[in-house]
């Protein structure tokens, strides 16, 4: 899948102007309320017409103002799952379900309507009105009617945000199965970092209507400047790491990293398992010599990469952990005392209980390598 | 009491008929203009706006003059569909059903112009990004949603075309078996001496149509809030 992106357009006193292309399985469209996220995937969706843009799918030309095209949305072929989920509470769920499905022309093809049921386990509701259902089965419905229309392109914005922690971890599985099982590219918007780092493979951070920074997922968290985007609680980094042995004594999984084993609480995934972590800058200590005595179980061999803005008391510092990307957030004084700089080898400390179960991303396929 | 002569029975049949079509044909007509006001914007809607609820406003003996006006035998309309189609509307049934359309029209639209503003357009917007065209919104997501209100308006239409008086008269008279619809009749009979009873009978056959036709739409409209009115 290729999505390439060119759009201005002016909305009131907002300017939006970004360009951005990507190849990603699940594309992040990450930014701060008012960034211009959901404009951006609804001039995709076609459900707005952009003062200027070129937008293209998969080398099909949805809108090229230069050109005079403009692909009006039910020709797009382009899922779109809404923040409010937008069932049709006229029609039970079995009828919203087979709504878009009909319209591409596949009648009541008993075979696919089955696979996506049984992969959003929604099986039990489908004699049931939208009404009679909570915010995370509206949500998985609303995922399984974009699915039925044999979407080229899946958009879902803010699909979680309306909801309670329990259902986000009720349906993020469900994400991540979109992803390395059915292969529909998704285009994802969420100003909640901790989905980000579990979902997306690509990611692109929009800010006041532009985009800062563009790439693998692993890669831009990883960056210092990134803090500020994030916000100071959350920033991190993104590692991927496969479960290797669980430690039913101490109730501690053992995880194989590129930056070497991590020891963490329990995970509940077999052993083989291929897993991501997001792991927070804040619970990143850095020691320019391995530490002894220490109550924290990873301490990690790193190399400083990149050192961020230094104009506050805390520094974000880019971290290499054998192609493996982190970000530290440390204070100023101890980035002095320590005398860290580009290119010193340092020792990372995560203390195992950061690692909470949130921030753990299931991967189901890893066919497609990099993430 | 409701012992009625075959003359009495003949202006109810009338009065019910011409409701119906009234009714009927003004349905679509309605669902049009209710959704060009609720969603158009253009130059002159404040102006169609008017001319639809001027029914409402003006005398109805100046409505139904109108009307003779335009669609009597020699009107600009009227005379244009005599010749052209055979349709006559002057002196007929037929006008007075297009009276009746025509003073309830105003009502059958607010009714549906609130439902369609009621509409969440959201809605329509995700229809059309699972590939239907306007057409098929229009068909599967909006109309079904605008029911109740459809149902209201028609209603409401019925109920006023039961008891409309002065445009019919001025329009098509008051001819015994073709345009003497309820309310003429009790007129007639009220203007007889002795009518008093006839009067009274129509009356409360009137009046038990109309309470009818009323709890009907509440029932159909109830039916169609549990079905598809909740959110």
């Amino acid at each position: 899948m290729s999505l390439k992106v060119e759009i201005a357009h002016r909305l009131g006193a907002f300017q939006l102007e970004v360009a951005f292309e990507t190849s990603g399985r699940l594309t992040a469209l990450f930014g701060r309320s008012g960034a211009g996220k959901t404009t951006v995937v609804n001039a995709i969706a076609g459900l707005i017409r952009p003062d200027r843009a070129k937008i293209s799918v998969e080398g099909t030309m949805f809108v090229d103002t230069e050109r005079g095209i403009f692909v009006p949305k039910h020709k797009r072929r382009i899922g779109y799952v809404f923040q409010e989920g937008r069932l049709f509470p006229h029609l039970t769920i079995r009828q919203n379900l087979l709504y878009g499905h009909w319209f591409a022309g596949k009648g009541e093809d008993a075979a696919d309507v089955g696979e996506i049921v049984t992969l959003l386990g929604i099986g039990h509701l489908l004699q049931r009105r939208p009404a009679d259902l909570s915010g995370g089965e509206k949500q998985r419905v609303a995922i399984g009617r974009a699915l039925l229309a044999s979407p080229r392109l899946l958009l879902m914005d803010e699909p979680l945000a309306s909801l309670d922690d329990a259902r986000k971890a009720e349906i993020l599985p469900y994400i991540e199965r979109l992803r390395d099982e059915l292969r529909i590219p998704i285009v994802y918007v969420s100003h909640a970092i901790a989905e980000v780092a579990r979902l997306a493979t690509t990611v692109v951070v929009l800010d006041d209507g532009r985009v800062r920074e563009v790439g693998a997922v692993a890669e831009v968290l990883a960056r210092p400047g990134m803090h500020r985007l994030v916000g100071r609680q959350e920033a991190g980094g993104v590692i991927a790491v496969r479960v290797t042995e669980h430690d039913l004594k101490d109730e501690l999984t053992v995880l194989a990293s590129k930056a070497g084993p991590l020891i963490v609480p329990r995970v509940d995934a077999a052993i083989g398992s291929e897993l991501r972590i997001h792991v927070r800058a804040r619970d990143i200590m850095l020691a320019s010599q391995r530490p002894v005595g220490l109550s924290a179980l990873n301490v990690l061999p790193a190399t400083v990469v990149e050192i961020g803005d230094r104009s506050g008391p805390t520094v974000g510092v880019s971290l290499d952990l054998g192609g493996a990307h982190l970000l530290a957030r440390i204070t100023r004084r101890s980035l002095a005392h320590l005398a860290i700089e580009p290119g010193l080898h340092v020792f990372a400390v995560l203390k195992s209980i950061a690692i909470e179960q949130r921030d753990i991303g299931y991967v189901f396929d890893d066919r497609e390598g990099e993430r | 009491m409701l012992d009625l002569s075959p003359e009495e029975w003949s202006a109810v049949r009338l009065s019910v008929k011409v409701a119906l079509w009234a009714m009927t044909a003004s349905l679509p007509f309605g669902i049009a203009i209710a959704l060009v006001l609720a969603r158009g914007n253009f130059w002159g809607k404040s102006i169609l706006n008017g001319i639809v609820h001027l029914p409402l406003v003006m005398p109805p003996v100046v409505t139904g003059y109108i009307l003779l006006l335009l669609f009597g035998r020699r009107g600009p309309i009227g005379h244009w569909l005599d010749v052209n189609l055979g349709i006559v509307f002057a002196f007929r049934w037929t006008g007075a059903a297009l009276a009746c359309a025509v003073m309830g029209f105003p009502l059958m639209v607010r009714a549906i112009r609130l439902s369609i503003e009621a509409v969440d357009r959201k809605l329509e917007d995700a229809a059309g990004t699972l590939g239907a065209n306007r057409s098929w919104v229009f068909l599967t997501i909006t109309l079904p949603l605008i029911v109740p209100g459809l149902i209201a308006g028609a209603i409401l239409s019925f109920a006023k075309s039961m008891g409309e008086f002065g445009a019919t008269i001025t329009f098509v008279a008051n001819i015994p078996g073709e345009t003497q619809t309820l309310p003429s009749a009790i007129y007639t009979f009220t203007q007889v001496p002795g009518g008093e009873a006839g009067a009274l009978r129509l009356m409360t056959i009137s009046i038990v149509i109309s309470m009818g036709a009323l709890l009907l739409s509440e029932m159909l409209s109830r039916q169609a809030a549990s079905l598809f009115g909740r959110r």
